[in-house]
């Protein structure tokens, strides 16, 4: 077979010989129809008309793509793809199991969402300067980080995701998106350059970047290399993305000021991308480094949700208060990492798509309200729940769930974080979570009391009608809202997934297996 | 060679994090400029030093000459470089932008986004 060269060579031996299975196409086709989409909708800058009209299409195969590829993984188990043909660990793994296939659906379902509210919320300038091609691009960015299998890789889908949202986050250059974008920039900056310093003493110390490959390899050098150090990197690169406390004050500072949909689109899923690193590179990884350093994690995590809201209960501006809420949100998927038992881990990841469905919702329907009553601000808002009944429900609706009330989808992630640490006699941060519930349901009980509920002040009555662009917005809110009442209510398929996905990352020989077919399981 | 590259590794990083704590976003951006360097350095030396045989396979050879260079943080290395040539363009282009829009290029005085006297939320209903 190897012909014609002096020295005969083993093809069996460097290459994937067989041919790839049909279904196994699906672990790269959302990242490339992501990629192929944004640079058709690139050549359609100027028709800003159609660019809605390929885009929402293309992000409804997407959701379609990510949700057959997460049956497949479900039906089949973790699912791997190597790039060029090479053995892994030489080529570049894209390995996709049940954590990063929930995620990846959630994510595509989101982004429907937000494409369908872009076509409202965008105008025509904020199309030609690229909306849709970015908003392409930033899915390939989270995609691809969900589904590599190599550490390297996932630095470049951070950088890919971070480029396309400096370019959403400045869309129409108004001085407060200038000023807010400097802030976001730079120290979005110094986190993914921590990880690329964590990845190169990552490959210094095992030679190799494949994730599979590492977590075969961190036994044999746990005695020698130090890999604590490394952790310790790892975890402040991958917190100052999640905007964890004390490293998260980039957020605030910037995830109000672009257009709402853009806010919407980044606190439903960028700082889930950090939380999805954490989880994979300290609990699959990692896990003995994790178990070290759980204290602090656990110290973090505590801080960043009551500190949170703690923040969001001092805003006047309803954005600013649902990103200081994000930041909270974070603190409870912390809690589950700094567990790090399967219940605790589960919980994270219920957690985790829970909050890129209902803080995405939020800032929808935050947009909605300030559109039909006039204004972001608490001053002076009032009277949306007898001219819009149906919108006010549906933000109510969200207002309950991400604080953690029964019957939606927040209160099953925080019951089975709370019953995790008490499980492991961590009494206080089972407290602090339901403090921060508690305080949740304060801050947006005052949010819907003050802009729903209250009569509308004087002069402030004539406002706009549910217009018909409105009512695409008022879809999109409806499918998110759908999604988190669904969810609630029949918590069993994404708890039960939740807990498998856990039990993947605790036990990652089903990852290294897809990868290396030819190792026996130990 | 490597301690030499891990000292000058460790004083481009220094350099770099000074620059960070500056307030004028000019600085910033040399430190932004320096940190990438500073990593690559890091990545190249992490991938063990060897000297004056390219990592390129000659004719009639299935693998590297023993002791060649090893090329793979040379591929990471270039992924870096474009990746942070393209940021700090990015970034020099917002901070100038940033110094038109907002007659400043310190950030403690950048306080559109956040308000120094913000109103607090209505304290009744």
């Amino acid at each position: 077979m190897a012909g014609q060269s002096d020295t005969m060579v083993d093809l069996a031996a460097a290459y994937v010989l067989e041919p790839v299975a049909a279904a196994d196409w699906l672990v790269v086709a959302p990242v490339v129809w992501c990629i192929m989409t944004g640079a058709v909708l690139v050549t359609l800058r100027k028709r800003t008309a159609v660019q809605p009209l390929i885009a929402i299409p293309a992000l409804g195969v997407l959701v379609l793509m990510t949700l057959a590829l997460l049956w497949h993984v479900i039906a089949g188990g973790t699912v791997t793809m190597t790039m060029g043909r090479w053995l892994p660990p030489f080529g570049i793994s894209f390995t996709v199991d049940l954590m990063g296939a929930l995620f990846a659906a959630t994510a595509a379902i989101v982004a429907l969402a937000a494409g369908i509210y872009g076509r409202t919320d965008v105008d025509d300038s904020g199309r030609r300067y690229g909306f849709y091609p970015f908003l392409m691009l930033i899915m390939a960015g989270i995609l691809g980080a969900f589904m590599t299998g190599d550490v390297f890789n996932l630095y470049v889908w951070f950088e890919v995701l971070l480029i396309s949202s400096f370019g959403l986050l400045v869309l129409g250059s108004e001085r407060a998106q200038l000023d807010g974008g400097v802030k976001y920039a730079f120290l979005n900056l110094i986190a993914t350059t921590l990880f690329l310093v964590a990845t190169g003493y990552l490959y210094g110390l095992f030679g190799t970047l494949n994730m599979a490959d590492i977590a075969i390899k961190a036994a044999e050098l746990r005695g020698t290399a130090p890999l604590m150090t490394l952790v310790t990197l790892f975890l402040l690169a991958f917190a100052m993305k999640a905007a964890a406390f004390p490293v998260n004050f980039w957020l605030p500072a910037s995830y109000h000021t672009p257009r709402l949909v853009v806010s919407a689109l980044f606190a439903g899923l960028l700082t889930k991308v950090g939380v999805y690193a954490l989880l994979r590179i300290l609990v699959m990884l990692f896990p003995l480094e994790r178990e070290a350093l759980s204290l602090v994690i656990a110290i973090a995590a505590a801080l960043t949700m009551v500190l949170g809201v703690v923040g969001a209960l001092a805003q006047n501006d309803i954005r600013r208060a649902l990103g200081f809420l994000v930041i909270s949100g974070i603190g409870v998927m912390l809690a589950g990492l700094a567990l790090g038992s399967p219940a605790g881990l589960a919980g994270s990841i219920f957690y985790a798509a829970h909050s890129m469905v209902v803080m995405t919702a939020l800032y929808f329907a935050a947009g909605l309200g300030a559109r039909l009553g006039g204004g972001f601000e608490l001053t002076g808002a009032g009277g949306l729940s007898t001219r819009h009944g149906l919108i006010a429900a549906m933000t109510l609706v969200l207002f309950l769930s991400v604080a953690g009330l029964p019957p939606f989808s927040g209160l099953w992630p925080k019951v089975m974080l709370v019953k995790a640490s008490l499980d492991v006699g961590a009494w206080w941060l089972a407290g602090s979570i339901l403090v921060t519930g508690l305080l949740t349901t304060i801050c947006v009980g005052r949010i819907w009391v003050l802009a729903y509920w209250r009569p509308a002040p004087e002069g402030r009555e004539d406002t706009v009608p549910l217009n018909p662009p409105l009512i695409g917005a008022t879809v999109a809110l409806a499918g998110l809202v759908a999604v988190t009442v669904a969810a609630g209510l029949w918590p069993d398929p994404v708890m039960s997934l939740a807990q498998q996905a856990a039990r993947g990352l605790l036990d990652p020989s089903a990852y290294v297996q897809s990868v290396f077919p030819a190792e026996a399981p130990q | 060679m490597e301690p030499l590259f891990a000292l000058l590794v460790g004083a481009l990083f220094t350099v770099a994090f000074y620059l960070f704590l500056s307030k004028h976003v000019i600085r910033v951006l040399m430190g932004a400029a320096i940190l990438g360097n500073a990593v690559n350095l890091l990545i190249f030396t992490a991938g063990r030093v060897t000297r004056e045989v390219p990592p390129v396979i000659g004719g009639g050879n299935d693998v590297l000459v023993q002791g060649a260079a090893n090329p793979l943080p040379q591929a990471l290395i270039l992924t870096a470089i474009v990746i942070s040539f393209s940021f700090f363009a990015f970034l020099l282009v917002l901070g100038f932008r940033a110094f038109q829009k907002l007659d400043t290029d310190r950030s403690d005085e950048m306080r559109v986004a956040e308000p120094v006297r913000e109103a607090s939320p209505p304290l009744g209903y």
